[in-house]
């Protein structure tokens, strides 16, 4: 009989020698002799960390319990490797050309680089494979405890829960020292995965030898195990054999589904991938791999039923026979076949959980909390190793915790049927990305999350039992006695089963969202760029062909880097990773690392998706298509992000555009009355030139004339050139007063004297008119201090006004002179029919003549002139309505004149 | 026969140079001033010339001889058209309105003499 103590020495022995073989592997992997390490048997060997203790002792267990259905387990990866080939060597393809980490990064990736999707996939894939480290612990508690019940008298056995907690610690060291010795960049573990290779071995040989016992040395070869088989049918409760088409399904999709989405598949499937040739091999090897492993299962199951007393555990009959026929060798063995599925499955789930722990969410946390330059120190490093050594630990408390509180007594199955269906939900997500452009992120997220939640109501969270999360009632009758939410029976979907039940809907649900919330929602340009590099990856990658690239390459590089980044920039670059490999020159192994690096530094100055179609160009990964073009394109578009601050410019732009319009507007408008003023001025001018020259090519011409007609012209002709100098100094006067070039002469007179001045200069138009003035020069006694001179033109301009346009019958004209508020008022009021409304605002205007004024001799610039020189004076003349005459109103500040000249 | 011709002009003293040349060129002469009555003053006339001004007291030449080309009995009417502006514009809109002489003033007395005998042969 074996000690338990035996048993614990043989462990670490083992132990010691994975670790010797995984560090001789990581040895050998540095010195680049890696031919047996890339080879596919090792790769497909490192598959089988699918057959995890939940296969090894489970799968007997299963038969003894539901007969050939467990066959469904090897079924689902094996229809996978064989028929759905060519979308693993998408993934494959996918995984290297994006170097994907972890099945979390993948979803990321192909999402547009989205962290949410990151960080759902990576809780999901912690949450479901809870469950699973729960169930390898377990396991291995139930076969030390085996050994246990055999031990000799007076050895003490420490009680499961704290053997499943010894066991958690040994596998977080054991996890540690393996898959966290070093951090590579492509997370590839050369060491891990040959030990899980020895491991697989060991598997195999282990369940192969007790199958050979069992067949052989105890059942009677095949024909005697045949009868057994019958007999185990017979005896067993009804129906419980009997197979079911919908459980055969679904769990054969089950399985299928779970084999591309568990995280530690997907690490060795996909992350850990050396060459399509690997894939080759192993979607044969690997289904052979798994026949052998399901080869004996029935016939220990049947035969343990048959010779083992009633109520021994099935899911350990594998352990038991061997013990039964006291075969200590084989049971050994049988034990470490155990072990070994058990921690190959801990090790590399806890490392590829850890991988998307801490590459999605510790590592975000932690940067963004640390400031910037975390990333550009070399601490990152150290610091992404605790978080790996932390993750291990924190994925390993979990599985124990889920194991003490779902109490360790559920069927191994069924354990791994939740983490199967939890895990497959992301497969649509997974599958959808790679076959389909139109999944966006938010599809993605939507079905994750609908699956997901649907998951852990129907399935996960009843698992923990009535004293669980769920409540018998809650179970039994629905939340708050709603029938159709019931965890089992949703919707009042009855009769199914629990986890064909949850398999349906949360798939269906899950597939639902994702399609829906994809149709609907408008993918980011970088979803578009990464939609199509992933669905069209067949087409424009080739398969890898060993890391070796030339020295041409290298070249071409720094030629694009130095037009990129500029000459010196390139070389410093090239130069330095040229000395960090240990090479002269400027030209490096273009080695992952150092790709990434150059990537980054051009990212910096032309944008991630153009650096990357760069090299890719260059190294002949990537073919850049038409879609990565246009996904440039949009990258050029994401600029005009940038243009924020070009938007406010442009405002800042059309406010001024807006200012020189209104400028431009007055400009025109300007320039229109200048030619008014010209065209006028022409007018002004050709009119009395054209009765000159007529009337002197009269008199020049002589002949028929008289004397007396002779006369009148040459009268008119002098009058006319009166009126031309007139008009000319009036332009000039206004012209001058309107530029503001006046010399004014201010001086102290009384109003009185003013006004005289004006009377008497136009004491001959008022004779000739016959114009009555009245005034009251009681009232004119005000001295006034201003330039009187320009003030008399003014009141000169209004007689003369009077005179020549009252159509009185008797012109009359009232001068009345006020003082308010020390501002003097003179209005001129005559008899006359005034203005006419529509025409007071124009009168100031130049030319403004209303009627025809040839006989009066004016040009229409006097009011015009009278506004400037009031201005000048700092007063003001306004045409006074309702006097029924016309009327004008000179106003005069008294108290201060304004300074002449310039102002 | 005596040839008519109707000057429509506010200015006096052109009106009476134009006056004096014509008649001791043999001419009726028959004057108007005033742009708003024009048109009536020509259809009551009918001259076999029209002089028309363009800057008219209270309507402009143009208005008033695009009024008379829709009269019949002055659709054709020779007119000599005197303008002191005499801008391209002003050449253009008078020939769109089919004046038959077009002059700037001031004007020399022999073109305007010649230029009616033209439109109107004597």
């Amino acid at each position: 009989m074996l000690s338990f103590n035996t048993l614990v020495a043989v462990c670490l022995i083992y132990v010691m020698i994975l670790f010797l073989v995984a560090f001789v592997a990581d040895r050998s992997a540095a010195r680049n002799k890696n031919r047996l390490l890339s080879s596919p048997l090792i790769y497909t060997l490192s598959l089988s960390v699918y057959c995890t203790a939940w296969t090894f002792y489970g799968a007997v267990g299963y038969a003894a319990r539901s007969g050939l259905e467990f066959v469904t387990i090897y079924l689902g990866p094996t229809l996978v490797m064989i028929g759905w080939w060519w979308f693993l060597r998408k993934l494959v393809r996918v995984g290297r050309s994006q170097r994907v980490t972890s099945i979390a990064d993948l979803l990321s990736s192909r999402y547009g680089k989205s962290n949410l999707l990151g960080v759902i996939v990576t809780l999901i894939a912690v949450v479901g494979s809870t469950p699973y480290i729960a169930l390898q612990l377990q396991s291995v508690t139930l076969s030390f405890s085996v050994f246990a019940r055999h031990r000799a008298a007076g050895q003490e056995f420490l009680g499961l829960e704290a053997t499943a907690l010894w066991v958690a610690g040994g596998l977080a060291l054991f996890t540690i020292l393996f898959g966290t010795r070093n951090l590579d960049v492509n997370e590839r573990h050369h060491g891990v995965v040959t030990a899980i290779a020895v491991e697989a071995i060991v598997k195999l040989v282990a369940l192969l030898a007790v199958g050979v016992f069992v067949v052989w040395g105890v059942g009677g070869g095949p024909a005697g195990i045949a009868a057994s088989v019958q007999d185990a049918m017979h005896a067993a409760p009804d129906g419980a054999w009997r197979l079911t088409g919908g459980r055969w399904i679904g769990l054969t999709f089950l399985s299928a589904a779970a084999f591309l989405t568990l995280p530690r598949m997907f690490h060795v499937l996909v992350v850990e991938n050396l060459g399509e040739r690997q894939l080759f091999v192993a979607s044969w090897a690997f289904p052979t791999y798994l026949f052998l492993m399901s080869l004996f299962v029935l016939p220990i199951a049947v035969v343990g039923l048959g010779t083992l007393q009633q109520g021994a555990n099935p899911d350990l009959f594998v352990l038991t026979i061997p013990l039964h026929f006291e075969r200590d060798g084989l049971a050994m063995l049988s034990f470490l076949g155990g072990f070994s599925s058990a921690t190959s499955m801990v090790i590399v789930a806890s490392i590829a959980l850890a991988t998307m722990l801490s590459n999605h969410i510790i590592m975000p946390i932690w940067l963004s909390i640390r400031s910037q330059e975390a990333t550009v120190s070399g601490d990152v490093r150290q610091i992404l190793l605790i978080a790996r050594r932390l993750s291990i630990i924190g994925v390993l408390v979990l599985g124990y915790l889920y194991y003490r509180i779902s109490g360790g007594g559920s069927a191994l199955a069924a354990i791994g049927m939740i983490s199967f269906c939890g895990v497959a939900q992301i497969l649509p997500a997974m599958a959808g990305g790679l076959l389909w452009r139109g999944a966006s992120r938010n599809g993605a997220a939507a079905g994750l999350l609908v699956g997901f939640t649907l998951w852990a109501y129907t399935l996960f969270l009843p698992s923990f039992g009535d004293a669980g999360a769920m409540s018998a009632s809650f179970l039994a009758d629905g939340p708050f006695g709603i029938a159709w939410l019931k965890p089992h029976a949703l919707f009042g979907v009855t009769g199914m089963d629990p986890v064909v039940h949850a398999i349906f809907w949360s798939m269906t649900l899950n597939t639902f969202a994702f399609v829906g919330v994809s149709l609907l929602s408008l993918p980011s340009p970088l979803e578009r760029l990464q939609g199509a590099q992933f669905v069209n990856v067949l087409d424009h990658t080739r398969p890898a062909q060993g890391a070796s690239f030339s020295a041409a390459a290298a070249e071409d590089l720094l030629i694009m880097a130095q037009r990129t980044i500029g000459a010196d920039a390139a070389q410093t670059l090239f130069q330095n990773q040229a000395r960090a490999q240990g090479k002269e020159g400027y030209l490096p192994d273009t080695t992952p690392d150092f790709i990434a690096r150059l990537e980054r530094a051009l990212s910096g100055s032309v944008g991630a998706a153009t650096a990357h179609a760069m090299i890719a160009q260059i190294m002949g990964g990537t073919t850049v298509s038409v879609d990565d073009l246009m996904a440039v394109a949009d990258e050029t578009q994401q600029m005009l992000v940038y243009s924020s601050q070009l938007e406010e410019k442009q405002k800042e732009l059309t406010t001024t555009a807006r200012q020189l319009s209104v400028a431009n507007e007055k400009l025109t408008q300007l320039s229109i009355q200048k030619d008014a003023f010209l065209s006028q001025i022409s007018h002004e001018l050709r009119t009395p030139m054209t009765s000159i020259r007529a009337f002197s090519e009269i008199l020049r011409d002589g002949g028929a004339e008289d004397a007396e007609a002779a006369g009148r012209h040459a009268g008119i002709i002098h009058a006319e050139a009166l009126r031309l100098t007139r008009l000319l100094d009036d332009l000039l006067d206004l012209s001058v007063l309107e530029h503001g070039q006046v010399q004014l002469n201010p001086q102290r007179e009384m109003l009185s004297n003013v006004l005289d001045r004006a009377v008497a200069a136009t004491q001959s138009l008022i004779m000739s008119e016959d114009l009555r003035i009245h005034r009251d020069p009681s009232r004119e006694q005000i001295v006034i201090s201003t330039d009187t001179d320009r003030l008399a033109q003014v009141f000169i301009n209004l007689i003369a006004n009077t005179a020549k346009y009252n159509d009185a019958k008797f012109k009359r004209l009232t001068i009345r002179v006020r003082v308010r508020d020390d501002v003097l008022r003179i209005d001129f009021v005559d008899n006359g029919s005034g203005i006419p409304i529509e025409s007071q605002a124009m009168i100031f205007e130049k030319f403004s003549r209303l009627t025809d004024t040839s006989a009066a001799g004016g040009a229409g610039l006097g009011l015009a002139i009278c506004r400037e020189v009031m201005d000048r004076l700092g007063g003001s003349i306004t045409y006074l309505p309702g006097q029924r005459g016309a009327a004008f109103r000179v106003t005069l500040p008294l108290k201060k004149m304004p300074r002449g000249g310039e102002t | 026969m005596t040839r008519q011709v109707l000057i429509i002009e506010d200015e006096p003293n052109i009106v009476e140079a134009i006056s004096f040349i014509l008649s001791r060129d043999g001419w009726a002469v028959a004057t108007h001033a005033d742009g708003k009555t024009a048109v009536d003053a020509v259809l009551n006339a009918v001259p076999d010339v029209l002089v028309l001004d363009v800057m008219l007291p209270g309507r402009s030449g143009y208005d008033i001889l695009q009024e008379l080309r829709g009269h019949d009995l002055t659709r054709r009417l020779p007119v000599l058209m005197l303008t002191a502006r005499g801008q391209r514009t002003d050449r253009e809109q008078a020939a769109r309105l089919g004046v038959n002489c077009f002059m700037t003033k001031p004007f020399s007395n022999a073109d305007v003499i010649r230029s009616l005998n033209e439109l109107v042969p004597g």
